[in-house]
């Protein structure tokens, strides 16, 4: 019975333990997939074209009160990247652009997120972290802007990348004349309220 | 015989040059497989001699509209000059519809025109990509069926020309 108790109470305690370890860090926030978009816009003789991400898992983890201990990370599934056109899709998972085989996910983490000087507070926050993209990790630097509707919190960041920074776009394709070396990828996640 | 005014032949010939220029550019480039920038060069370029066409077309209508073309020969048959003037009606039609149908069957794959690759053209439209595949076929057709009237118009008048010797293919000639 004692040996019953005392196992009992040792679990207790650690569950405590857990959850108090997790008070500590800000409450990790459910995202809504069916309403989060992550899109990539490029230009191709100067034309803006939109494609998306269809799949994707985002955590966020985010507390207006204390931004600094705030984290944000981004998976996205490279076989998703819809152009609108299924021979087009096709092609860009081959070797040149994203070599999807080899390099299936890109992602993103979070290093700091920090309240923007002069924004209103809880309204805008200045993004570091380290985005992967064909196995290449480049430090990136975006505005985050956050906003609540309802109960939702709506993320938006518009980060700035180049694609051949990420060799996205090999052999032919390196000449920025057809296709612009300018990317802007713009994330667009929406949570529920828990 | 009377001739057609200066700018009706230029405009008729300009429009001629550059559909015959966009249409075997279409047929090329979508015969490109996979994706290329040579592909996606042509598609852009197809598209701004598509909108010169339209400009052209609209200049061309308002021409017509306002300068009326030379009477038929009286010895043409009636029934001819009725074919003539519907195929010459038709191919009008076909002058906007064309250009217009590939413009919306862009906007429709969220592609908009940027002409010559410096002005954005208005995007009315959002992507719809039901309404994309309805777009991709008129375009093809209403092209198909523009192909079949212009070999019709082209044979009229050589034959005018070769056969009846009527003068007509001459009031079009620069």
């Amino acid at each position: 019975m004692i040996s019953r108790f005392k196992l009992a109470a040792a679990v207790l305690s650690s569950v405590a333990a857990i959850s108090m370890a997790t008070d500590a860090v800000a409450a990790p926030l459910k995202v809504d997939p069916a309403k989060s978009t992550v899109n990539a816009v490029f230009k191709q003789l100067n034309v803006p074209v939109e494609a998306k991400f269809k799949k994707f898992t985002a955590q966020i983890d985010f507390d207006s009160a204390k931004p600094d201990s705030a984290k944000a990370s981004i998976d996205i599934d490279i076989a998703s990247f819809d152009l609108g056109e299924a021979e087009y899709n096709a092609e860009v998972q081959k070797k040149d652009w994203f070599n999807a085989a080899q390099f299936p996910k890109a992602s993103f983490v979070s290093s700091t997120i920090k309240a923007s000087p002069g924004a209103p507070a809880g309204s805008k926050y200045d993004v570091t972290g380290k985005l992967t993209i064909k196995g290449k990790s480049v430090d990136v630097h975006f505005p985050l802007s956050v906003k609540k509707e309802g109960n939702a919190q709506v993320f938006d960041g518009v980060v700035p990348i180049k694609r051949l920074a990420f060799n996205v776009g090999e052999g032919e394709w390196k000449d920025t004349g057809m296709v612009a070396d300018e990317v802007v990828i713009k994330v667009h996640v929406v949570t529920t309220p828990s | 015989m009377e001739r057609y005014t200066k700018p009706a032949v230029l405009l008729h010939w300009l429009i001629a040059v550059l559909i015959i220029a966009a249409f075997t550019l279409g047929l090329t480039m979508v015969n490109i497989p996979g994706l290329t920038p040579t592909k996606l060069k042509y598609f852009s370029w197809h598209k701004w001699l598509g909108v010169t066409v339209l400009a052209v077309a609209c200049v061309r209508l308002l021409w017509r509209l306002t300068h009326a073309a030379p009477a038929y020969p009286l010895r043409m048959p009636v029934w001819q000059q009725k074919a003539a003037h519907g195929l010459h009606g038709l191919l009008y039609v076909l002058m906007f519809a064309i250009p217009v149908s590939g413009y919306l069957y862009s906007l429709s794959a969220g592609v908009p025109v940027v002409y010559l690759g410096l002005f954005p053209l208005p995007v009315f439209m959002a992507p719809n990509p039901e309404l994309k595949p309805l777009l991709k076929f008129a375009h093809y057709w209403l092209n198909m069926t523009l192909l079949a009237l212009v070999c019709l118009h082209v044979l009229a008048a050589l034959k005018h020309h070769f056969i009846d010797r009527d003068g007509i293919f001459k009031r079009m000639l620069p």
